[in-house]
């Protein structure tokens, strides 16, 4: 089922949440909210479940306004970030437990119940541990319990809040690697709250960027990486080098450098930085004249396929991060303390808005 | 760890005491020091009310405790605590839910509120009531002109009981609720619970044994309770003596055996309040470690 926020703000006390986010979700599509804590994502997915109601806009369900909806009524399958399992219930009896409390003329019978939880224990892979109490259960079983009692209810849709946040690497790999297989599977309109951008690049058809109540970018994970609409998006996915320079007549000038930025042909001698990747960098050891910023390789790190090079800039002594293949780098024979020359290969030029940061941001 | 042990491996050390202990002498003598005093001002004091009240014999003892007052002292102490436990029970519980899922206005002064019994004397606790209720008083004789007698009757008594034992189940509740948070109300909401299945379902169960702990430790201050009765009761035999009020009374009239019989009931209710509190708290234990967490 396909959702929509139109407008949303929320404040509480003095901060605001959410200033006017607007967002569509398509049916069946699998969605990361991505964000710093404090960006407002839980409180968007919290408003999406009804367990908060908004200040002023609407959230709508396959184009019905749920807004005034009770959170009862939504039938939105909800997970939460500590799980939130009924302490003093097996495992069966939380999962069951959104069968056993409709009205009675809508209650299926004991043996229907026992039928349904047993195929959604199967389908979390907990079968046999219906008697356990959650505390006898480890983080990633229980993860999955709090999945399958959500899932019971047959939910429209399902909002996972930070699912994976308590996890250990391994488990979490694991889990999410699952999670889509699932959702792939059932076709459920699913959303995942996160603040690991690889989470959300690993699981998500879209992810959502969000800052400080506002939405940043949406797109697939391709694009927001690869295309990111603006600097804290950079930041946000990723390492990036900055460029200082100076905007003029679609050029940005970073010392001897002459980089294209045709999408500010407007600017007049106007401030600048330019966005780049690490893999987007090209070192060199005697470039043509004037094509190569000069930089002194302080570190090298190998990891794995690839090879990062810590440099400092000669002309600025800012600190840049470059990243290359085991075979240029061979290539290249470069050792640390050497002299070499970068330049970016790929670059995103917005004018002076940067925040005054590190210039080399994870 | 490798299995087989390391060739290297120095032989048995001798017992090191623990680097924290005392020396057994400092031991021995804090020990004794503690049972002493326990002995003195708690052993010593139970053994003599039980010896006391059974000085002249069995039949004197039930015959001081089958005496018509102090029968009707007993009901009434029952009586006092049927109500005013329940109530307590359902106002800890409904304060408790107020203060740990909500924020409001005046949040910290109603916590303030509910201490305010804790910190004033009873006796203050039972003026309070005779001048609101007493024949001079605020409510008193606008009450008293449609028949309702409130204080030197029971309902004085009972108003006064419920004060002073008003924090207790709150008391325990508020912690408890706030540590648990909400969000497994939240979780029963979204799968569809109305706020009554909720309640029952699980945030009831979720503070079932602080709720028995506080209301067995209300229930055991509202039988127990002296001070503030005294002050509206007007000790009419009879008519509105408690259990305690009544001890007082023959120990005032030099009958101390009775006195001590009678007396010897608020202790063993103390004391099965002693093992009922220790019950609870293993049972609670119990729980968060085999499941409840």
């Amino acid at each position: 089922m396909s959702i929509e926020v139109r407008d949303v703000v929320k404040r509480f006390g003095s901060f605001t949440a959410l200033r006017g986010v607007s967002l569509a979700i398509p049916s069946g599509a699998l969605v990361a909210f991505l964000g710093p804590s404090g960006s407002g994502k839980t409180t968007l997915l919290r408003i999406i479940a009804g367990l908060e109601a908004p200040d002023r806009g609407e959230v709508l369900f396959a184009g019905k306004n749920a807004t005034d909806q009770r959170v009862q009524d939504r039938r939105v399958g909800f997970v939460f970030q500590h799980y939130a399992l009924f302490r003093h219930m097996t495992v069966f009896e939380n999962v069951a437990f959104g069968l056993r409390v409709r009205p009675r003329s809508e209650r299926p019978p004991e043996a229907e119940i026992r039928r349904r939880v047993g195929e959604l224990l199967k389908l979390v892979q907990l079968e046999g541990l219906g008697g356990r109490y959650p505390a006898q259960l480890s983080g990633g079983q229980r993860q999955r319990v709090a999945l399958a009692r959500a899932l019971a209810i047959e939910p429209r849709v399902l909002l996972l809040d930070e699912p994976f946040g308590a996890l250990d690497a391994k488990v979490r790999q694991e889990l999410r690697r699952w999670l889509r297989r699932l959702h792939d599977e059932l076709e459920i309109t699913t959303v995942v709250v996160t603040h690991d951008q690889e989470e959300a690049l690993e699981v998500a058809d879209l992810v959502v960027v969000m800052n400080e109540g506002r939405i940043e970018q949406v797109g697939t994970p391709e694009e927001v990486y690869d295309r990111p609409v603006s600097p804290f998006v950079y930041h946000f996915l990723g390492s990036v080098n900055l460029f200082h320079g100076r905007l003029d007549r679609g050029v940005l000038r970073v010392g001897p450098l002459e980089l294209a930025a045709p999408e500010h042909a407007d600017a007049q001698d106007a401030p600048g930085t330019g966005y780049a990747r690490p893999h987007d960098l090209v070192v060199e050891r005697q470039p043509p004249e004037g094509t190569g910023l000069p930089a002194i390789v302080r570190n090298i790190h190998v990891v794995g396929p690839s090879v990062r090079l810590e440099l400092w800039r000669r002309d600025t002594g800012e600190p840049v991060e470059a990243e290359l293949s085991k075979d240029s780098f061979r290539e290249l024979a470069i050792r640390e303390g050497e002299l070499v020359f970068v330049r970016p290969r790929n670059l995103r030029v917005f004018r002076e808005a940067a925040p005054p940061s590190r210039a080399v941001t994870v | 760890m490798p299995a087989q042990p390391s060739p290297l491996r120095p032989p048995a050390a001798p017992v090191r005491p623990s680097p924290l202990g005392e020396p057994p002498l400092v031991r021995w003598a804090l020990i004794a020091g503690a049972l002493l005093f326990l002995g003195l001002f708690l052993v010593v004091p139970v053994a003599v009310v039980f010896a006391t009240a059974l000085s002249k014999g069995l039949a004197a003892y039930w015959g001081a405790i089958r005496d018509p007052e102090a029968l009707h002292a007993i009901g009434l102490t029952l009586k006092v605590a049927a109500i005013v436990v329940p109530l307590n029970a359902l106002f800890g519980l409904a304060a408790a839910w107020a203060i740990a899922r909500f924020d409001f206005r005046g949040k910290s002064l109603l916590i303030t509120l509910i201490d305010l019994p804790f910190a004033v004397s009873p006796v203050i606790s039972g003026l309070i009531f005779v001048l609101l209720f007493g024949s001079h008083g605020l409510l008193g004789p606008w009450l008293l002109s449609r028949g309702v007698k409130v204080i030197f009757a029971v309902p004085g008594i009972v108003l006064a009981t419920l004060f002073v034992t008003l924090p207790f189940v709150a008391r325990e509740l508020i912690p408890l609720m706030e540590s648990q948070g909400s969000e497994e109300e939240e979780a029963a909401a979204s799968l569809g619970a109305s706020g009554w299945q909720t309640f029952f379902r699980v945030t009831l169960p979720n503070v079932r044994w602080g709720l028995l702990y506080g209301v067995i430790l209300c229930n055991a201050r509202a039988m127990g309770e002296f001070g503030a009765v005294s002050v509206v009761s007007g000790h009419i035999r009879g008519a509105t003596n408690t259990l305690p009020l009544h001890v007082e009374i023959l120990y005032n009239e030099y009958n101390f055996t009775s006195a001590f019989a009678v007396a010897s009931l608020l202790t063993v209710l103390a004391l099965v309040t002693l093992v009922a509190k220790a019950l609870v708290e293993w049972r609670a234990q119990h729980h968060d470690l085999s499941g409840e967490r």
